[in-house]
């Protein structure tokens, strides 16, 4: 295997479990790259890629374009904000008018779930999912098993734990994917009105008592509450939420056990976790964001290289 | 077209103690040079060297293992997406003299990516190039070794396969026709 089986990376769901141990095999290589003191290769020299911002982001947005950077592509940056798109064209023509100036290759951020499927299937180019609504977010998920691989040593027969908003997680979505592909054991922990309805489906347990799931885990992958998705109250308040299901360096201290703690970023301190836990050397969220770029630049090294 | 040994078990062990002597010659007691292997096939005669002047030298000489995969031409041509090797080169290359070590030179094109790369890690003093097959009007860049094993003049057609004990084999250098590998 040193071909992935699929054109575009549009969510975990659609790639294998042999797609997934190529792109880390290929960014441990990228990883020793970012660490030298010409943290560049020539390999995507050749090629453009435009980054189609449709919602916000930081961490992704940066990562994505130093990954970029870093393989040589030419890098077109695009936020909708400030496009024609407040004009009322639509997602087709903007992409069709970019790809008219021969860009190879779309990153895409679109606060609707599906966006990138739509788009894969209407225009001809490949495209990177980085984050659709609620739906998927496959470049964090890998980033987040990868992080897990290295820190653990291996993903297979590991506890996870995902606390927090799962229902409105493209990261929560993403994750249970990769995790359940390459051998993890998954448990969802949070409030009863953030837990999507036959989520279990996907061969995951459901736990609401915090304690207990951090007694049972190796792994704490806890999420970011998403109040600009949560059109209705689904918790009294954030302090009650913290209450009950943030994360506190006594929570930790109390499990006298190694715990790893992950956050997607960016963090509410003191909401779903509070500083000094974030801050702890149980956390590895900052390894998880120079991970990132790693796994970016495999990625599209993957995918540019690919032959139909 | 069969397959051909051109070099056998005895003169291989006798070439590759000739491309040790002649490193001593030019480089003393590696003071100031080191050995990089060229991933993946480069680093079998680059561990065997690095094994046999480590016999002879007190101290161990500086070894590293480069790969080019990411400053490859063929990144487009190739029949699939190349994977790459790890690169460790755990010292600093800056002012030193670099042997760069391959197992078969044929186009030049491995070794112009592998001195792109190596090129990254600092500025070298002076780059050498060992392999032990060169094969001989084949070149496509203007790039010629400074140690050679063993000249071949062999057909585009075929190919010259190097076996290492390391890697299952016997070593022997073989000349092979194309389409059995492919």
């Amino acid at each position: 295997m040193s071909q992935l089986s699929v054109k575009h990376l549009l969510g975990i769901k659609y790639i294998t479990t042999d797609d997934i141990e190529l792109i880390f095999k290929t960014a441990d290589s990228f990883k020793e790259v970012i660490n030298r003191p010409i943290k560049k290769v020539p390999s995507l020299r050749d090629t453009t890629i435009v980054n189609l911002f449709f919602e916000n982001s930081t961490r992704t947005r940066i990562s994505f374009e130093l990954a970029q950077k870093r393989l040589s592509a030419d890098v077109i940056n695009f936020s909708a904000s400030a496009s024609s798109v407040s004009k009322g064209e639509t997602l087709i023509d903007t992409v069709n008018n970019i790809l008219a100036m021969k860009v190879d290759m779309v990153v895409m951020r679109h606060p609707a779930p599906g966006a990138p499927m739509f788009l894969a299937r209407h225009v001809d180019t490949q495209i990177i999912n980085a984050g659709d609504g609620t739906h998927e977010h496959p470049t964090q998920a890998l980033l987040d098993a990868y992080s897990i691989r290295e820190k653990t040593g291996g993903v297979k027969g590991k506890k996870v734990a995902i606390i927090g908003d799962i229902r409105h997680s493209r990261v929560a979505l993403s994750n249970i994917y990769c995790l359940k592909k390459l051998g993890a054991q998954v448990k969802l922990v949070g409030p009863p009105t953030l837990m999507p309805r036959d989520i279990e489906h996907l061969g995951v347990e459901i736990e609401y008592d915090i304690r207990k799931a951090l007694a049972w885990c190796d792994v704490a992958n806890v999420l970011r509450i998403q109040l600009e998705r949560q059109d209705i109250k689904y918790f009294p308040s954030l302090r009650e939420y913290a209450l009950y299901y943030g994360i506190n360096g006594n929570l930790l201290s109390e499990l006298k056990k190694e715990i790893v703690i992950m956050h997607p970023g960016p963090i509410n301190r003191g909401v779903e976790i509070s500083s000094d836990a974030a801050d702890s050397g149980h956390s590895i969220i900052l390894d998880q964001v120079e991970n990132g770029v790693a796994i970016r630049m495999a990625v599209m090294y993957l995918l540019s290289g690919r032959k139909n | 077209m069969k397959s051909r040994i051109i070099l056998d078990t005895k003169p291989f062990h006798i070439t590759v103690q000739r491309l040790c002597q002649q490193l001593i010659e030019n480089h003393n007691d590696f003071s100031n040079s080191c050995i990089i292997g060229i991933q993946p096939r480069g680093v079998y005669l680059a561990e065997r060297l690095v094994q046999e002047l480590n016999t002879y030298s007190k101290k161990s000489i500086e070894y590293g293992r480069l790969d080019n995969t990411f400053y490859r031409d063929d990144f487009r041509s190739a029949n699939k997406p190349l994977s790459p090797h790890p690169t460790d080169i755990d010292f600093l290359i800056e002012n030193k003299n670099v042997i760069l070590i391959d197992d078969v030179m044929f186009t030049g094109r491995t070794i112009r990516a592998a001195m792109d790369a190596l090129l990254d890690y600092g500025r070298p003093a002076k780059v050498e190039l060992m392999v032990l097959v060169e094969r001989r009007f084949s070149r496509e860049l203007p790039i010629q070794p400074d140690y050679v094993g063993l000249y071949v003049d062999s057909m585009e057609q075929e190919k010259v396969r190097v076996e290492w004990k390391e890697n299952g084999g016997e070593d022997k250098i073989w000349i092979v026709p194309k389409k059995a590998i492919e």
